[in-house]
């Protein structure tokens, strides 16, 4: 699920403009990163069994660079202060934006917090992306969609609906994530067989043991998407 | 006494019913504990320790306590005390932001004497070991159990094995980890807890701050899974409240995965030694087993045995062994996996030294009738005679085989449940009680219920649970006990509110009570009939409020069950790949047949973990757990689900519980099904590659 995070050119008049603005105030990656503190460093590239206790170098907060990105989320803009570490799950679950508004969707789960779960996925321009692997900033001038941006005008989406007909949940920490995986998966591929929904899904973990009833899910909601 | 009728009739009870929670749960609106945002919010952290033991000599919380956007730290252990497993608590801290806590931790200063530890537990038996516990050479007491005349069982034996089984310690792993909201309005206490237990969580609380219970209230809305270690706050509680207090901000306190995965419970580990014999005409007569395990510093290995077959003579020890590691806690059906995989394994091998098919001894060893036809069943569903007749004789390089395993689970419920059913005077109507679903979807069972007494649809229930406010108290879900100990309240009490209704309506127009019939949404009054609005609209200013009671009759224990395992094994490879797995359990009165095999769908995962992936696992040299994450710590994923027969065995019992009892047989089921497959026996769980070609290789 490597995401390709350059900007690509084809983007939309007002995006540029908004691309622009932010350089402007200094949001350059290259100089973002470089204002980078020590300690959000180590936090950030120790390994993950390790990294909580053993990298006890004190950080004070201070020396670390602020910026203001702008987001498309949901199709609504969020402009938001992060620091370079701020995932873009963190901003979905726990960003304030400037005017003070909690973003609140939490609809994508903080599970394992590296990448090893799905309980976090999105999409990013269409494509299922783990949100606590991804940097905030690297999702300036992107399409974000949440599991609360799939269904239309209150109308359910052919995945939700199938996931509730097919009791595809139990107690639904994961759900938010197999729901907008599963809707990536039939953007992609209209009619996956049952091995390529186990293959496609292999990203998510379920500990309750929904995944029976969500392969079921998934093919009913490929059938009626057509 | 109440009575469930006859619930084949009706048309809700034992049919297919969405969960009322479906809608919010994927559309991202379910709001858990850790979805939690409270105006002015801090973030709680805890400062775990990495060592595995050793003694604290010094703790300065000041750098943290320095740094902006911190708001208070707080010690969790005193200087000079014991640290005794990697994860243990040191200290906490709230502070403005997630990425700030987690800084704050780092910056916290602790020093400490290292003491030597033990992780391993054969080591923590020998007397080399250092001594962690106040338990000899780190075992507690026996505990024997003996029934029988085990000399004279052996001598009308005809056939003995003797064998050693063991299982791994299986970590919980929740997906929403343990953890709490605490906000405080002068001496009350508001906590949104990710809990198994609202009410025991509220006392513990109220007892910690030396608060009156009714100044405390405990709210769980939906959770992320427990599956038996979300009892009570705990130190991560505690803290969240103790920094919610000193801060006067609410304090978001989730665990990490890390710390989730070291110190929130797990399985613990069973080595058990067994010897049992049989006659030649297929009777048990004799089992002798001491097994022990390590459940880290606690006392809660063990596991039940001789499980499920009778035995006239037996004698089982058994006894925990201490290891510098997070304890263990209740999990899905504690100490029955451990016992069924053993037993299961061990009567194959019986059967297999007298000659006898599988089925056919355990058939004649096992007294339950339930269960005989569950036997039946799934024998004929997997197709038990394709087995292989000598275990191992397929030709080619991957094999199948077939395997049964079998399970037994209490689960009957009992006495506790408070719960209300309100009609109010526009139609609505109000379910009312202090459980809590865990996911199992007793809040669906419980509108089912009562739409079923009203005439009425699930939908048209509102379903109000997981809140101590209201003060209807329930009991913890655990035990497999909360459909079986809320559904008779809830049955009740709906019951009462219809009386209540047709009282009022008799009354109102002065008829006999019983020429009022409330039926599928609509009320006859005589030749009158009016819609259930039109009905309720009568009330006027009143609203119906009825309390339930407990009834002995609505409910009943005791879940036989069995499954059957199809395995495909990789002999060049180790892997052992499923094809089929059929589950066949007695589920009592069945309230939701779609969320029933859902949770015996969820067993079965459960158990294709225990039997093929999860191990927690100990680095002896640092005494550090090297799996305490979703990447090397293996779950069940969806590559690893084979084809799964859910059937719940219908039986003309009472309501009863289910979500333990489908997680026992899995395990068994397999490690026989591999045994056949293959002709060599892996008795050690997990069932890993690296296990299956040693295995191979010694044969």
């Amino acid at each position: 699920m490597a995401e390709d995070t350059t900007r690509s050119t084809d983007q939309p008049e007002d995006r540029q403009k908004d691309l622009h603005q932010v350089n402007k105030t200094g949001l350059s990656r290259r100089n973002f990163l470089k204002g980078l503190g020590t300690g959000a460093v180590a936090a950030t590239v120790a390994p993950a069994t390790l990294a909580e206790a053993d990298s006890h170098s004190a950080t004070t907060g201070a020396e670390i660079t602020r910026a203001t990105v702008k987001l498309s989320i949901n199709q609504q803009v969020y402009q938001i202060e992060v620091e370079p570490r701020t995932t873009l799950l963190t901003v979905l679950r726990d960003g304030i934006d400037t005017g003070g508004q909690r973003i609140d969707l939490t609809g994508a789960k903080e599970v394992c917090d590296r990448g090893a779960c799905g309980g976090c996925t999105i999409l990013v321009d269409g494509r299922s992306v783990y949100s606590c692997m991804m940097l905030a900033i690297d999702a300036e001038g992107k399409e974000i969609t949440t599991v609360e941006g799939l269904a239309d005008d209150n109308e359910l989406h052919p995945v939700q609906e199938a996931f509730i007909e097919h009791d595809a949940l139990m107690c639904g920490f994961c759900t938010p994530g197999f729901v907008v995986a599963s809707k990536a998966i039939l953007d992609q591929n209209p009619n996956p067989t049952r091995e390529e929904i186990q293959a496609e899904l292999s990203g998510n973990i379920c500990r309750c043991g929904t995944y029976p009833f969500i392969f079921e899910a998934v093919a009913s909601a490929a059938k009626k998407m057509k | 006494m109440a009575e469930w009728g006859e619930a084949r009739k009706s048309s809700l009870l034992g049919k297919y019913t969405q969960r009322l929670s479906g809608p919010q749960k994927v559309t991202g609106q379910a709001k858990y504990t850790f979805d939690i945002n409270r105006p002015g919010m801090l973030y709680g952290r805890i400062l775990r320790s990495h060592i595995p033991r050793g003694t604290l000599t010094a703790l300065d919380l000041s750098p943290a306590q320095q740094m902006p956007g911190v708001k208070a730290a707080i010690p969790l252990i005193e200087a000079g005390k014991e640290i005794r497993y990697e994860g243990q608590e040191i200290a906490a801290v709230a502070a403005d932001t997630k990425d700030i806590a987690a800084d704050a931790i780092r910056a916290i200063q602790f020093d400490y004497d290292p003491l030597d530890h033990v992780v391993d537990l054969g080591e923590a038996m020998s007397e080399s070991s250092p001594q962690i516990r106040d338990w000899e050479n780190n075992q507690s007491d026996r505990q024997i159990d003996e029934k029988g005349d085990l000399q004279a069982g052996w001598t009308t034996a005809d056939a003995v094995v003797e064998a050693t089984y063991s299982t791994e310690v299986q970590v919980h792993t929740c997906l929403e980890s343990h953890g709490h909201v605490a906000e405080w309005d002068g001496d009350q206490l508001t906590v949104w807890a990710s809990t198994q237990a609202v009410f025991g969580t509220r006392r513990d609380f109220a007892r910690h701050f030396e608060l009156p219970e009714d100044k405390v209230r405990v709210i769980t809305e939906h959770m992320g899974g427990g599956f038996g270690s979300k009892f009570g706050p705990g130190v991560e509680g505690r803290a969240a409240a103790k920094l919610a207090k000193e801060t006067g901000q609410p304090v978001k306190l989730m665990l990490t995965r890390k710390g989730e995965q070291n110190t929130a419970g797990n399985r613990p580990s069973m080595v058990q030694h067994v010897k049992a014999g049989a006659t030649k005409e297929g009777k048990l007569v004799a089992y002798e087993v001491s097994g022990y395990g390590t459940s880290g510093l606690g006392g809660g290995a063990g596991f039940t045995g001789p499980y499920v077959y009778q035995v006239p003579n037996y004698r089982t020890e058994k006894f925990n062994v201490a290891i510098n590691a997070g304890s263990g806690r209740a999990f899905r059906a504690p100490r029955h996996p451990q016992g069924a995989f053993a037993m299961d394994s061990l009567m194959d091998e019986l059967a297999e030294k007298i000659g006898m098919d599988s089925l056919e001894f355990r058939k004649l060893n096992d007294p339950n009738e339930i269960r005989h036809a569950e036997y039946d069943r799934g024998a004929e569903e997997i197709g038990w005679n394709r087995r292989q007749k000598v275990a191992g004789s397929a030709p080619g390089i991957q094999k199948r085989g077939i395997g049964v395993g079998s399970g037994q689970w209490g689960g009957g419920g009992g006495k506790g449940t408070k719960a209300r059913v309100n009609i109010n005077s526009d139609g609505t109507v109000e379910a009312v009680t202090g459980t809590q679903d865990l996911g199992t979807g007793i809040r669906t069972a419980i509108a089912i219920i009562v739409a079923d007494e009203l005439g009425l649809q699930p939908t048209d229930i509102t379903v109000k649970i997981g809140d101590t406010l209201p003060g209807l108290p329930s009991g913890g879900s655990g035990g497999s006990q909360t459909t079986p100990s809320v559904s008779p309240v809830v049955k009740t009490a709906a019951m009462a509110a219809k009386e209540s209704l047709i009282n009022h309506l008799a009354e109102k127009v002065n008829v006999a009570a019983d020429e009022v019939v409330i039926k599928e949404g609509s009320v006859t009054i005589g030749n009158n009939q009016l819609s259930w609005k039109e009905a309720a609209s009568t009330l006027g200013m009143e609203t119906i409020s009825e309390e339930g009671s407990w009834d002995e009759n609505l409910r009943e224990g005791g879940a036989a069950g069995a499954q059957f395992a199809e395995v495909e094994v990789d002999t060049e490879t180790g892997q052992v790949k499923l094809i089929k797995i059929v589950a066949v359990q007695d589920c009592g009165l069945i309230i939701n047949r779609l969320a029933t095999e859902s949770q015996i769908n969820g067993g079965v995962i459960g158990g294709i973990g225990y039997a093929l992936l999860e191990d927690r696992i100990m680095d002896g040299q640092t005494g550090r757990s090297l799996n305490s994450n979703l990447i090397d710590y293996k779950v069940a994923g969806a590559q690893e689900i084979p084809e799964i027969r859910a059937i719940a065995h219908d039986t003309d019992r009472k309501v009863t519980g289910i979500g333990e009892p489908v997680t026992i047989p899995t395990a068994g089921a397999i490690a026989n099904a591999v045994y056949n497959a293959i002709g060599v026996r892996v008795r050690s769980l997990p069932i890993t590659p690296d296990k299956v070609l040693t295995a191979l290789e010694e044969a």
